[in-house]
């Protein structure tokens, strides 16, 4: 079997002298959706962030279509096709909407103006609010600006830390909505989700991780049927 | 009573001086804000960078004036600002090189970068008095006058006259098209969206492909512009000396604190403020006061709130005032 598109593949490592991550092993196909969830401090957020390559990993390896980028930067992995939505601060907020936009297109030297009509179609009420600073929007506004930053990159991987955190039941099904036309268009999603049951309804694979460690991998929908996984992860 | 005679010693003592000291406080306190909103520090060698610009502007107008090259009516020092800008912008990079860079890899915190600069500013202070000396220099050549008392009272017949120097016309106009240029170029130009975004949130530009490194060269050139503006209008209009320069660190971090640091438009409207309270506050009122009420309340003394010698406790009262009540100044929203 040929790797999957993005794997982080026994990943070990840490952000000091203790390793968070033991043996970790997270991928995401192309087109698909990745959903990570677990308990508070299993490690969810250390796993994405070491896939992006924002924590030094003393095991493991990351490789995205076949190549070793374990040694890159997130600098130059966001170069190489992979954006990130960190869970907090992931908006200039004193800019306007639509400049939080370009600074996503920053790397890009060609016109930008079709990709941003694609996210305007995407998130339409960014468009009416495109010269509003972004610090002023409301809160599922914001992660709409942070993701159709992440886009403005034309990227191949999207990697979510928590997308849905405090905006509304509501606002939460229209976001992951979006989420999967995005997927849709080609582009892998890898995410981070404390709503776990309404985000394994939507993965297309699912990783439950405790304390640093993969426990149950299995599609999103396998998941939420196996009545282990129901009754410790998901409240029954 | 002479409502009009008294309008026009009110321009001409306090209007028009302190909308000239205002605007080179305001490029200066511009060059404090950038450099607190990116580098995210206040750099205590600013007074002491002003005066190394002014420095080199004055050596080149030397220069130039023993060449015989003049671009009379206008002081030549304006055709010497290019070429210290270029010079001010090698030896600010050179010391982010030598010094800054340090610190900041090892993710120094801003407080060590403060005393760092202080540092820096003891250094480039004595580099300029070696240079130049400690005495006071005197570079403002070219027309004296844009409207001379005499002139305006032979015009409209009143008592008072109304002058406009060369220099003060010199700076408002130099100081204008300073800040619109840096604001066009923070609003509109990729480079300086980048560097508002660097401001506004490290990390994400980073996400965003920013190069830092970039952001940072580019931060130090424009403040050495704006040190070298600053410190020739500021040296055109009065004069020359290190010490005073240095001194002007005071007001120029109290209008840039007024304003909250990292605004750029906080660290104009900051700029004035200063500069009309200091010169408010040390102004004899009694020649406009004398003017405004009846002949027999006419004041013995000068109306002087405090002698000129007291202008810094003004910027310094402003300052503390300012951290009581607004310590996030006047346009910074607060984060």
């Amino acid at each position: 079997m040929s790797d999957p598109f993005l794997i982080g593949a026994a990943m070990t490592g840490g952000y000091g002298a203790t390793d968070i991550l033991h043996d970790c092993t997270i991928a995401v196909e192309k087109g698909q959706i990745a959903v990570i969830v677990g308990p508070n401090g299993a490690g969810k957020s250390t796993a994405m962030k070491a896939v992006f390559g924002m924590l030094n990993l003393r095991g493991g390896s990351v490789r995205l279509n076949g190549e070793d980028i374990t040694k890159l930067s997130p600098q130059d992995r966001v170069a190489r096709g992979m954006a990130f939505v960190p869970q907090t601060h992931n908006i200039f907020t004193s800019m306007t909407v639509e400049e939080n936009l370009e600074m996503g297109a920053f790397l890009r030297r060609d016109d930008i103006k079709a990709t941003l009509e694609q996210v305007y179609h995407l998130f339409p009420i960014l468009k009416t609010k495109r010269h509003q600073p972004a610090g002023e929007l409301s809160g599922g506004q914001r992660q709409q600006v942070a993701v159709g930053r992440a886009l403005m990159t034309q990227p191949q991987v999207l990697m979510l830390d928590e997308p849905t955190a405090g905006v509304s039941p509501i606002v939460m099904d229209e976001l992951f909505d979006r989420i999967i036309e995005v997927a849709r268009s080609g582009i892998s999603i890898l995410m981070v989700e404390q709503n776990a049951r309404q985000a394994l309804n939507i993965a297309d694979k699912g990783y439950v991780l405790v304390q640093g460690a993969n426990r149950y991998t299995d599609t999103g929908a396998a998941l939420l049927a196996d009545p282990d996984v129901r009754r410790s992860f998901l409240g029954g | 009573m002479d409502l009009l005679n008294a309008l026009v010693a009110f321009l001409n003592f306090v209007v028009i001086p302190a909308a000239s000291y205002g605007a080179q406080l305001a490029v200066g306190a511009l060059g404090v804000t950038l450099i607190f909103g990116i580098l995210r520090f206040s750099n205590f060698a600013w007074g002491d960078t002003m005066a190394f610009g002014t420095m080199a502007v004055i050596l080149l107008t030397w220069l130039f004036q023993s060449l015989g090259i003049s671009i009379a009516p206008l002081p030549t020092a304006l055709l010497a600002l290019p070429f210290a800008i270029l010079i001010t912008s090698a030896l600010l990079l050179g010391t982010d090189r030598v010094v800054y860079r340090f610190y900041r890899k090892q993710k120094a915190k801003p407080i060590i970068l403060v005393i760092v600069s202080a540092g820096v500013m003891f250094v480039m202070n004595g580099l300029v008095r070696i240079i130049i000396g400690t005495q006071e220099q005197n570079f403002a050549d070219g027309g004296r006058f844009l409207i001379s008392a005499g002139d305006f009272k032979a015009w409209t017949g009143l008592a008072e006259g109304l002058a406009i120097k060369g220099t003060t016309a010199v700076t408002l106009v130099t100081a204008l098209l300073t800040m619109a240029a840096l604001f066009w170029f923070l609003q509109k130009t990729r480079t300086g969206k980048s560097m508002r975004a660097f401001s506004d949130n490290e990390d994400l530009a980073l996400l965003s492909g920013i190069n830092p490194d970039r952001v940072v060269q580019v931060t130090w050139v424009i403040a050495a512009a704006l040190a070298v503006i600053a410190g020739t209008l500021y040296g055109l209009d009065k004069s020359f000396r290190p010490f005073i320069y240095f001194s002007l660190l005071l007001p120029i971090f109290a209008a840039a604190v007024v304003g909250g640091l990292g605004s750029p438009m906080g660290a104009v409207a900051g700029g004035f403020v200063v500069a009309f309270s200091e010169i408010i506050v040390t102004y004899a009122w009694k020649k406009v006061i004398t003017y405004v009420v009846p002949q027999s309340w006419a004041p013995d003394s000068l109306m002087q709130l405090l002698s000129t010698d007291y202008k810094f406790a003004v910027s310094f009262s402003i300052l503390i005032i300012v951290l009581l009540f607004m310590p996030n100044g006047l346009f910074n929203k607060g984060k």
